[in-house]
């Protein structure tokens, strides 16, 4: 922000950087090289939604896209769910060796709501992993950094956060990490993860 | 382009901002003026004075923006919580920086039935967000991130930093005022002891203490002013970036009803920190158009009319 913004006051939304959200696919393969982690098949994207009846024919529109391409698939229709924090959540799942479709997916949604002016309400999107052990593992990707880093949930809102570590020293430099460990905030009870 | 249109900013509040802070400025710049005027008519002595209330008038600043965080928290009575003290909270905070693409504050929580929040710190990494018991007993977490994102707008826009930069001017003259009126209790003679011939001339010390009375009324109502303008510029950068303007108009109605209903003692208690407040604690009782320039936030129906506005800009269509 600049200077004479911010002496008059005047934040500007901050837009969202998608193009590094095709990363995921090739570093999902060098994760389950690297751990065992495998895709679950399911992603999802996190919006703060706008109140009003533009953004909410904008989204309808986003469901309606992606229940056409996943019929045409044969894949499941996407479930939309709103979260406690008042979010909403469009989960899309796909086979597990769809990696690729998801990922389009999830970006569908993006381009969708930036068209049609919403970019800056785009949170988070999650990609779900899953060992053999059942361990849970998420991708989180941050819209407005462009970052990515690992959230491992375990039961009663605890993260592992040597699995999380292990998981972003494997994949590497395959993906953009978010450098600021603080910022790797925590989505419990994510739906799709 | 659809998205620049959507969250474009409010030229008219951007030109009334810019006009206080010129006036402000032009009150600084007169100001200086005359106290060189008033230096070179009359001997060194005088000097010493205006420099020595700049000296004191900036350690006063500086120290307020450097220790901001810790007297406002002190003041309040709040007290640092951990992400595992209130996880709902933090979860809100979280997901506001998020999306706003800034560094999490630390957060604290005040025991408070006085519903009210602020958020301080000289730069966006030492900032601290505090929020009443008060506050989170009465809204729902819709409101209250509302509230916290108008907080955080604060936080953005270094509203800390402008405020003191701004006032800096006003403890200037109020120092000068506290000291000319002891100048001319105690230094009068000594000056005459002295040979310096000021003749039959107005005392230096009233002359001073004049211009800085008027300096110190204007620049006053200015700073005023201007805090009700950034009051604006928070309200609209917070409901922009929930996207949910009416979730804070709620938020705001509920919380100047609450603060009318708590006594008067809690209220001056909580007095210095008003500027930094959500919603100032002081009700004047006043004539409306008075309190109305005095006060450190809009009125309740400004800011609502305002956030109407966001209201519709985020809906038009494509």
């Amino acid at each position: 922000m600049g200077f004479l913004d911010t002496l008059l006051g005047r934040t500007k939304p901050v837009p969202p950087k998608l193009d590094d959200l095709f990363a995921l696919p090739s570093a999902a393969i060098t994760l389950e090289a690297g751990t065992g982690f495998k895709p679950t098949g399911s992603g999802s994207v996190c919006f703060r939604p706008v109140e009003g009846r533009s953004f909410a024919d904008v989204q309808k529109e986003v469901q309606e896209l992606l229940d056409m391409s996943a019929g045409d698939e044969g894949g499941l229709p996407v479930e939309v769910t709103k979260d406690s924090y008042n979010f909403t959540w469009l989960v899309s799942s796909h086979m597990s060796d769809q990696l690729d479709a998801l990922v389009t997916d999830l970006h569908a949604v993006n381009s969708s709501l930036v068209d049609a002016g919403f970019g800056p309400q785009l949170l988070c999107t999650l990609v779900a992993f899953r060992d053999d052990s059942e361990r849970r593992l998420a991708l989180v990707y941050l819209y407005k950094r462009g970052t990515f880093y690992p959230f491992a949930p375990q039961d009663g809102e605890r993260r592992d956060n040597a699995l999380e570590l292990q998981v972003k020293g494997v994949i590497g430099d395959d993906l953009k990490w978010e450098p600021d460990l603080a910022r790797w905030f925590p989505v419990w009870g994510a739906p799709g993860l | 382009m659809a998205a620049r249109t959507r969250y474009a900013p409010d030229r008219g509040l951007t030109a009334r901002m810019t006009a206080t802070m010129f006036l402000l400025g032009l009150v600084f710049v007169g100001f200086v003026a005359a106290i060189i005027g008033i230096g070179a008519a009359t001997h060194a002595s005088d000097a010493v004075i205006v420099l020595f209330a700049v000296v004191l008038a900036g350690g006063f600043a500086i120290g307020s923006l450097f220790y901001s965080d810790k007297i406002a928290l002190r003041t309040a009575g709040a007290v640092e919580v951990s992400p595992q003290q209130a996880p709902e909270l933090h979860g809100i905070v979280d997901r506001v920086c998020a999306l706003a693409d800034m560094s999490k504050p630390r957060i604290a929580i005040a025991r408070s039935p006085l519903p009210n929040a602020f958020a301080t710190g000289r730069n966006a990494d030492k900032a601290v967000l505090c929020v009443t018991t008060g506050l989170m007993d009465r809204l729902t977490p819709a409101e209250l991130e509302g509230v916290i994102a108008h907080e955080m707008s604060h936080v953005a826009h270094k509203d800390v930093q402008v405020m003191t930069i701004a006032s800096f001017l006003a403890i200037v003259a109020a120092l000068l005022i506290r000291f000319s009126f002891y100048g001319e209790l105690f230094g009068g003679g000594g000056r005459g002891r002295g040979g310096n011939n000021n003749g039959g001339a107005l005392p230096i010390f009233l002359i001073i203490m004049g211009v800085s009375i008027v300096v110190y009324a204007v620049s006053f109502l200015l700073i005023r002013m201007l805090s009700r303008y950034r009051e604006l510029a928070a309200d609209r950068s917070g409901a922009l970036l929930t996207g949910q303007p009416s979730e804070l108009k709620s938020a705001l109605i509920k919380v100047s009803q609450g603060i009318n209903r708590i006594p008067t003692r809690d209220l001056r208690a909580a007095e210095p920190l008003n500027a930094f407040f959500f919603a100032p604690a002081a009700h004047l009782t006043g004539g409306k158009s008075l309190s109305s320039i005095f006060s450190t936030h809009p009125s309740l129906e400004r800011r609502l009319a305002e956030l109407d506005k966001v209201q519709q800009q985020l809906n038009q269509g494509r």
